[in-house]
């Protein structure tokens, strides 16, 4: 396990208080919300991001919003860090807790409380997960857009913390478009509301900083969303092409001109090996790069959509082109694109990396990626949304060998500098949690992380909350 | 109040700032001033103009991003999306005509204001386009937040603090923002007759319908005639736009029209009309009145609006019409401003929001344009600012 990354030393005040506090907290929760055994608390030392575990000092799990209020008052009361967590799929460590932290997990708050179609939201509590919502309004015809990776598992609250994105946000955005209101719980236990079913909510926009702010201002309980009609129809259809180059220049060709597709998703050749081995989609294993261009609509205007994409990709030489004959194939193509980070788990340890770069920029980047990880010796798989300029690299290594571990993460390191050095950002949807923290002042100056760690000071005056993550433990604020 | 300061580059600005910040000097922040009737009066000893911070810094038809400095006149950006078949996807309305401005509106006066349009329904609000920003704090520091890429979650988004903001935590002098190619064509289905009600119902199941409107407004019976002319069948009109590429608006629209006929005579604009009609809805054209009559945005859920409209008339002399699918009511008073009613009224159908838009300055001198905030959220609200602006020098007075 690489032990490059710090977490904040814990406090000593706290760790020596440990019984006295599950003590508290047990008079606090009802009966089977705290956990504080060793062995039950061993489930909650990670998240998806693997290579860093910390055993927490407790874990709560509040059925109600006064329960959660109740359990942040009292570690407010006594400065004890606070970790928030909704499933644990952070790829980034974002629900990594600290020796010293009591976790609050939102997994008993997963009821659905209001659909609303005529005002096209639903109202439902933090730990549903992303896909209960849209299950749950399928049949009247509508869906809720934002459709992680993970979306099986993930919960609303999680994505609300890390302003999750999807395949399909080039068409209908990420998180913070989607969300319409949240009842969350501040520092100290005071319970807000913020939006409502109302479209704009006006005085300063406290709903959109909250969105992405990594359970760092408060944990949302409660969260309404934008509920969306469903297409007529959609069609997934995957272009073949002989070089990564040829794939990148047609992605950039058909947002410029002016179509934009429901979803452009990338798979370089390990990608397509992986998943295909996995899905048995039916994807080519005869080309570099494969695109899964999405496009929806009536048949009409899918066919029109079509027509001008395969002529665009035509122009870029593309080798193979497969339309999905049916609704079972086109959930397979989805199938092998959605699993691929979990079959990538099954052949090699791997780390994700999440960082975005201007269209233009997208060819080169995948260049020097590959150039950068042969000069580590590793391998590594691209699976990425297209669309959007967001890349994910899955840097392949052996988590058992602590050498191959550290080349890993530099390498990871490398190719996000390379992203913001292009133009782009650390991370477009997974959140810094730990794992870019060091790297903030890569893309920021040092008085611009100033200003945000004075914003988050307005909400967490004792920086209790998910404390170790986003800002580098140098230059904060001292208390 | 002397000369305003109007500096030409962020530096200068930034000087200007720490110096203010220094004397303890308020500070009135502007760009082209059409939006200057929003919010409460603000007392401040100088104006600080972002007029001079102009010009597109960057744009990419193809990653459809563009940069411009925040005193950027919205003419010269909306003319080159336009030679590019672009647009600002959220259809920023122009104050002038409501407020009774004139001068040069920015594209930094549509984001500190978050300035949006009837496509606001689907296509997202000024903020969900705005994906970057550098701006001046209050203490003279020339920050950034954001970045010129689509997908961005680094760090704390103070992308969203500052759109919306009026001013109030700082100069904004550059923003980046996402623009979308312009539909090759729209259409608009007319339904005539049905009352609020009725159309607030046939507004959701259009937008239940897998047809993607862009735009649902219902134009009351008092106001119909300032948009559809007299050609047509009579009483309110409530209106749906559809835009695209040809085929697929001619084949929605007549799916739509289809539903339509079962409760009301309906018709359909081309795309001519269709351009007008949403601007006009857009510019809320009717109460571009030259008057000083009390003028009222109202956002609440979709189907409230109706409700307090109906309960107002019982009470006042009041006039609106309804965009965003019946959410948003533009409410002209007849005499009064009546805030306290309407406040009370949100409150009773689930909650929502009133800003004053336009009122005499003796009636603004006493009622606050904004929504107040409950006491936890107002509280945060004061510690955000003052984190910003721990001077307390841009736009005092103008949120609070």
């Amino acid at each position: 396990m690489p032990e490059t990354i710090a977490f904040l030393e814990p406090k000593p005040s706290v760790l020596a208080r440990r019984r006295q506090i599950v003590e508290d907290l047990a008079d606090i929760l009802p009966a089977g919300c705290l956990i504080s055994e060793k062995r039950g608390l061993v489930p909650f030392e990670t998240d998806a991001f693997i290579a860093y575990r910390q055993v927490p000092l407790a874990v709560a799990l509040p059925e109600t919003t006064a329960q959660v209020a109740a359990v942040l008052k009292y570690c407010s009361r006594y400065g004890i860090p606070v970790v928030p967590r909704g499933a644990g799929t952070s790829l980034s460590g974002g629900a990594i807790p600290q020796s010293d932290a009591v976790v609050i997990g939102l997994s008993k708050m997963s009821r659905i409380l209001d659909i609303d179609f005529a005002n096209r939201s639903a109202t439902v509590q933090a730990g549903v997960t992303n896909i209960n919502i849209s299950e749950a309004v399928s049949a009247d015809g509508f869906f809720y857009a934002p459709d992680p990776s993970s979306q099986l598992a993930c919960t609303i609250g999680g994505n609300i913390g890390m302003n999750s994105g999807g395949a399909h946000c080039l068409k209908y955005g990420v998180t913070t478009n989607n969300l319409l209101g949240v009842k969350m719980v501040l520092f100290d236990g005071t319970v807000i509301e913020l939006g409502g079913k109302a479209l704009d909510a006006q005085g300063y926009d406290l709903l959109g900083f909250v969105c992405g702010s990594e359970g760092q201002l408060g944990i949302v309980t409660e969260a309404t969303v934008r509920l969306l009609a469903k297409p007529e129809g959609t069609r997934p259809v995957l272009f073949g092409f002989m070089s990564s180059e040829e794939a990148g220049s047609c992605v950039a060709e058909v947002i410029g001109s002016g179509i934009i597709p429901v979803a452009i998703e990338f798979m370089d050749k390990p990608a397509i090996g992986i998943c295909e081995a996995f899905a048995q989609a039916g994807y080519p294993m005869d080309v570099e790069a494969l695109l899964i261009v999405e496009v929806e609509g009536s048949e009409a205007e899918m066919e029109a959509m079509l027509a001008s994409i395969i002529d665009i990709a035509r122009r870029h030489g593309v080798a193979t082109i497969r339309e999905s004959q049916s609704a079972t194939e086109a959930a397979l193509i989805w199938k092998g694109r959605k699993s691929a980070f979990g079959a990538t788990g099954r052949i090699a340890d791997y780390i994700c990396m999440d960082g975005t770069v201007p269209l233009s920029q997208l060819s080169y980047v995948l260049k020097k990626t590959a150039e950068i990880i042969d000069g580590y010796g590793l391998r590594v798989a691209n699976v990425f949304h297209a669309g959007d300029g967001n890349m994910h690299p899955l840097i392949l290594y052996n988590i058992n060998d602590p050498e191959d571990a550290a080349r890993a993460e530099a390498a990871g390191n490398d190719i996000l500098r390379l992203c913001v050095d292009a133009g782009g950002c650390l991370t477009g949807e997974h959140g810094v949690g730990i794992e870019k923290r060091d790297l903030m002042l890569h893309q920021f100056t040092q008085m611009d992380l100033n200003q945000q760690m004075a914003a988050r000071a307005a909400f967490d005056p004792q920086w209790i909350m998910n404390p170790s993550k986003v800002f580098p433990l140098e230059g904060r604020p001292v208390a | 109040m002397s000369m305003a300061f109007e500096p030409t580059s962020e530096t200068e600005a930034a000087d200007i700032i720490r110096q203010a910040a220094g004397a303890g000097m308020a500070l009135a922040i502007t760009g082209g001033g059409t939006r200057s009737g929003f919010g409460n009066r603000v007392r401040a000893e100088q104006v600080l103009s972002a007029r001079k911070l102009s010009g597109i810094v960057s744009y990419n038809p193809a990653e459809m991003t563009m940069s411009a400095k925040a005193g950027t006149p919205m003419a010269e950006i909306e003319a080159a999306l336009l030679g590019n078949r672009q647009m600002l996807a959220f259809e920023p309305m122009d104050h002038r005509g409501v407020m009774g401005t004139s001068g040069v509106p920015t594209i930094g006066g549509v984001f500190a204001a978050n300035v949006s349009g009837p496509r606001r329904i689907t296509a997202g609000a000024a903020r969900d386009h705005l994906l970057g920003i550098r701006f001046v704090n209050g203490a003279g520091e020339a920050i950034k937040s954001g970045g010129r890429v689509m997908k961005n979650v680094t760090g704390l988004d103070l992308v969203k603090l500052l759109c919306g903001s009026h001013g109030t935590l700082g100069l904004l002098t550059e923003v980046t923002f996402k623009v979308l190619p312009l539909p090759p064509a729209a259409a608009t289905i007319v339904a005539f007759g049905l009352d609020d009600a009725q159309a607030v119902a046939a507004m959701a199941h259009a937008l239940s319908m897998p047809v993607e409107v862009s735009g649902a407004a219902h134009l009351t019976e008092s106001v119909r005639y300032r948009f559809v002319g007299s050609s047509h069948p009579e009483g309110a009109a409530t209106v749906l736009r559809l835009e695209g590429l040809p085929a697929s608006v001619a084949v929605r629209a007549e799916k739509l029209k289809a539903a339509f006929a079962q409760v009301a005579p309906a018709t359909v604009l081309d795309q001519e009309a269709t351009e007008k009609l949403w601007r006009d809805i857009r510019d809320a054209k009717p109460y571009a009145d030259g008057t000083q009559k009390p003028l009222w945005r109202v956002s609440v859920a979709p189907t409230a609006g109706h409700q307090l409209v109906a309960a107002l008339r019982l009470q006042t002399g009041v006039d609106a019409f309804y965009d965003w699918q019946g959410g948003l009511v533009w409410l002209r008073m007849e005499a009064d401003a009546e805030a306290d009613m309407l406040r009370r009224f949100i409150k009773g159908i689930g909650g929502g929001h009133a800003t004053l838009v336009r009122a005499s300055d003796a009636v603004r001198a006493v009622i606050p344009a904004f929504e107040p905030e409950p006491a936890p959220v107002a509280a945060l609200s004061a510690r955000i600012k003052e984190k910003f602006d721990p001077m307390g020098i841009f736009n005092p007075g103008k949120m609070g």
